[in-house]
């Protein structure tokens, strides 16, 4: 199953700070055994522009659509064989710790 | 059709519904149909055993009757072949003399994804009662006082994310089973205590029970689940002697010990007898086996209760620990003891909505000797709780001073 996995900030970050992993091993680890099909970090918030139409009109504002407290700093997708095994993969990612993440399957509309 | 027959029935038809809805959700994977094959196999058993008699191997005709459901209505959705042979060779895996190791991992993976962490706790306690207890919507609806459209929805909506998020129908591999054991005893524990609270649905500790002794069985070298097995049967003892003839909350220490119920407190010190751990359910069974094995209250051996909450309060803190813990060392070292304790514990704010812990340090006040604040703590803790019953138990206190 593929897996959308958004990396986010989080106001209560994890207190204990030792043994974080690293990045680059997961990133390494996951991309060798197919686990991780992209990924990337995404630019600072202040980068993001919103675009809407309406009424045929197009709006661009700055920034993003809602503010909230917790933002999307990166993503990953995934493929993994099921919910378990994706929280394993999100465990190991250092953000679980210093921020948090969301793993959201894709829609599968083919069924 | 007499009502022993009816009950024999009833009994046969509850152990084996878990293994036939897990069974064929295993094969099917389809939850709704294994639920309502089961469902329809039970109504015609419930219908016909008691007059003709349960059959010798009640779990297999059941299971034929549930295997012959689902095969009727995946025919009628032509499913692939594979899986309809799979089905058809359901019944045989019910027959006596047959392995049992498929079985049991059935009901311990029906078990484990229903208590799965990435549902909602509220979720996890309905799809348990519900799918493996085969309890009605409309009554888990009714004892969370939630509308019956609500609940079926949470049902609903609980079983599309187990198959829209990928939650696997398996039971988890090694440290993953430490991680994961806790929230499913946790689950029982809850549905357990919703049963045995004064206001409660009495059936429900039945079911939390019944569940707790499949799991102990199904998973003998985890110590927790035998313990939470014991701390249930233990707490259940006192069921009889837990009401006065009014309906009022009797308080354990009022309470006559000779209806408290020996063949379940006798089981309970068999689970806890096995090799000694010091999981949280293995030390509230020991406290709760101190109180059960104590002749009269005053007999009470309150220095090992204050231990085992001391030990408690290190691996599993929480301020309702901490408020036993006060109780228990004002019996065992005096009620300044229990006092100071009971001080520490709500310094932090924790215990505020807690009206038990007024309660507590009016009991502790009391037995200090000031009847007159004792019986005023009485009151406020009164007005402050729920319930109807305890209210009446606390104002009776009051009224005692």
């Amino acid at each position: 199953m593929r897996y959308m996995m958004f990396v986010c900030s989080d106001t209560e970050p994890d207190t204990d700070g030792a043994d974080l992993p690293d990045i680059e091993a997961w990133v390494e680890e996951n991309d060798a055994a197919g686990r991780r099909l992209l990924g990337n970090a995404l630019a600072p918030i202040s980068s993001a522009t919103t675009v809407r139409v309406r009424n045929g009109e197009l709006l661009v504002s700055d920034g993003p659509f809602a503010e909230t407290k917790e933002l999307i700093l990166g993503f990953d997708l995934l493929d993994c064989a099921d919910l378990d095994d994706a929280i394993e993969v999100a465990r190991a990612h250092p953000m679980a710790r210093s921020g948090r993440l969301e793993i959201r399957p894709l829609a599968d509309f083919g069924q | 059709m007499t009502d022993p027959a009816r009950e024999a029935a009833a009994e046969a038809a509850a152990d084996a519904y878990p293994r036939i809805v897990a069974a064929l959700i295993r094969i099917t994977g389809d939850w709704t149909l294994a639920e309502d094959s089961a469902q329809e196999a039970l109504a015609t058993a419930l219908a016909r055993w008691p007059a003709a008699g349960v059959p010798a191997n009640p779990g297999g005709w059941l299971m034929t009757v549930a295997r012959n459901r689902a095969l009727d209505v995946l025919k009628r959705a032509s499913v692939e072949r594979r899986k309809l042979q799979e089905v058809a060779l359901l019944a045989e895996d019910a027959s006596p003399g047959e392995p049992e190791e498929e079985i049991v991992d059935d009901r311990l993976r029906l078990i484990f994804t229903c208590c799965h962490p990435a549902l909602p706790l509220e979720a996890r306690v309905a799809l348990t009662l519900r799918v493996i207890c085969a309890v009605p919507t409309a009554d888990i609806a009714r004892a969370f006082l939630v509308s019956d459209s609500t609940m079926t929805r949470r049902i609903t909506r609980a079983k599309a994310k187990i198959a829209d998020a990928g939650i696997p129908y398996r039971v988890p591999a090694g440290p993953a089973l430490t991680e994961r054991l806790p929230g499913v005893l946790a689950v029982i524990y809850l549905l357990f205590t919703h049963g045995y609270d004064a206001d409660g649905e009495p059936a429900f500790a039945d079911e939390a029970i019944r569940l707790a002794r499949l799991l102990s069985r199904l998973m003998p070298d985890q110590p927790e689940a035998a313990a939470l097995l014991a701390l249930c049967l233990l707490q259940h003892s006192r069921r009889a002697a837990r009401r006065d003839a009014d309906g009022g909350l009797v308080t354990l220490g009022d309470q006559d010990r000779s209806r408290w119920d020996r063949a379940a407190i006798g089981e309970a010190l068999d689970l806890l007898a096995r090799p000694a751990h010091a999981g949280p359910y293995a030390l509230q069974a020991e406290i709760a086996a101190c109180h059960a094995t104590a002749t009269s209250a005053a007999d009470t051996d309150w220095r090992r209760i204050a231990e085992r909450y001391d030990a408690l309060a290190r691996i599993a803190p929480s301020p309702v620990i901490e408020l036993n813990r006060a109780v228990a060392h004002g019996y065992a070292h005096g009620p300044a003891a229990g006092l100071a304790l009971l001080a520490a514990a709500r310094a932090g704010g924790a215990l505020d909505d807690y009206p038990l812990a007024v309660a507590a340090e009016a009991e502790l006040t009391a037995r200090d000797g000031d009847r007159e604040r004792a019986a005023g703590l009485f009151r406020e803790a009164a007005a402050r709780v729920h319930g109807a019953s305890e209210r009446r138990a606390l104002l009776d206190r009051a009224d005692a001073l």
